[in-house]
């Protein structure tokens, strides 16, 4: 095993633990959140983290499959963000 | 095998870019305190972080695989949907008031519309009163 693989496992772990850490601390801001504008972002951060975790996962195992998974997470994360921003902006999702 | 280091080099490379740039995003989501700052350091994340981060797997792909340019797919669905998202979270924040509010428009209604406006008026009756030939 040379030298760069060496690097591009550590960088992965790394990459995983910071990315664990964003999740983390963006649940805390979902929990603080004074106002709902700020609970509508931290779960669009949290949508994006996920994407991210995902996308991490499918470059260690080596396996294709993630990108299914992550681009429906992608396209469920944007919906659901439309919605809720929808759902305060006008009290109704589908007027 | 040459290639092979340069490549594996570049995914590192890109690796700590998008971790970087979670990271910046996270505290600026955590550390901020309004609600319009707030909104600005995560969409940074969602762009430039996962794209990173989707580069990193393309160019693994190619590298220890025959490849694929799939990631393509969710880096152009990120970058046409984060900035809609973040306006819709902008619109929820004026909304609720959550920060400054927006100025008051002028009172007189005379820009931009029909109505004549006040310093206007004697040019108009004037024209007005005067016989057609």
């Amino acid at each position: 095993m040379s030298f760069a693989m060496q690097l591009m496992d550590i960088a992965l772990i790394v990459t995983f633990v910071v990315i664990v850490l964003a999740q983390a601390m963006s649940m805390i801001r979902l929990v603080l959140g004074p106002s709902t504008g700020d609970r509508i972002l931290a779960l669009d951060t949290m949508v994006v983290n996920a994407i991210g975790l995902i996308v991490l996962l499918g470059i260690a195992q080596g396996v294709r499959i993630y990108f299914e998974v992550s681009l429906i997470i992608a396209m469920l994360g944007f919906v659901s963000t439309v919605a809720y921003a929808r759902f305060v902006l006008r009290g109704d999702i589908i007027e | 095998m040459t290639g092979d280091i340069i490549l594996t080099y570049a995914i590192v490379v890109c690796l700590f870019v998008g971790a970087g740039f979670a990271m910046v995003g996270a505290i600026g989501l955590l550390k901020f305190n309004d609600s319009m700052t707030r909104l600005h350091a995560p969409t940074k994340v969602g762009t430039v972080g996962i794209g990173a981060l989707l580069l990193a797997s393309m160019i693994h792909s190619f590298t220890y695989s025959e490849g694929s340019l799939h990631e393509l797919l969710i880096m152009a669905f990120l970058f046409v949907t984060a900035p809609i998202s973040a306006n819709f979270m902008a619109k929820v924040n004026i909304h609720r008031r959550a920060c400054d509010t927006p100025p008051e428009p002028p009172r007189d209604d005379t820009w931009s519309t029909l109505n004549v406006p006040e310093a206007d008026r004697n040019i108009e009756t004037a024209s007005e009163q005067t016989p057609k030939v």
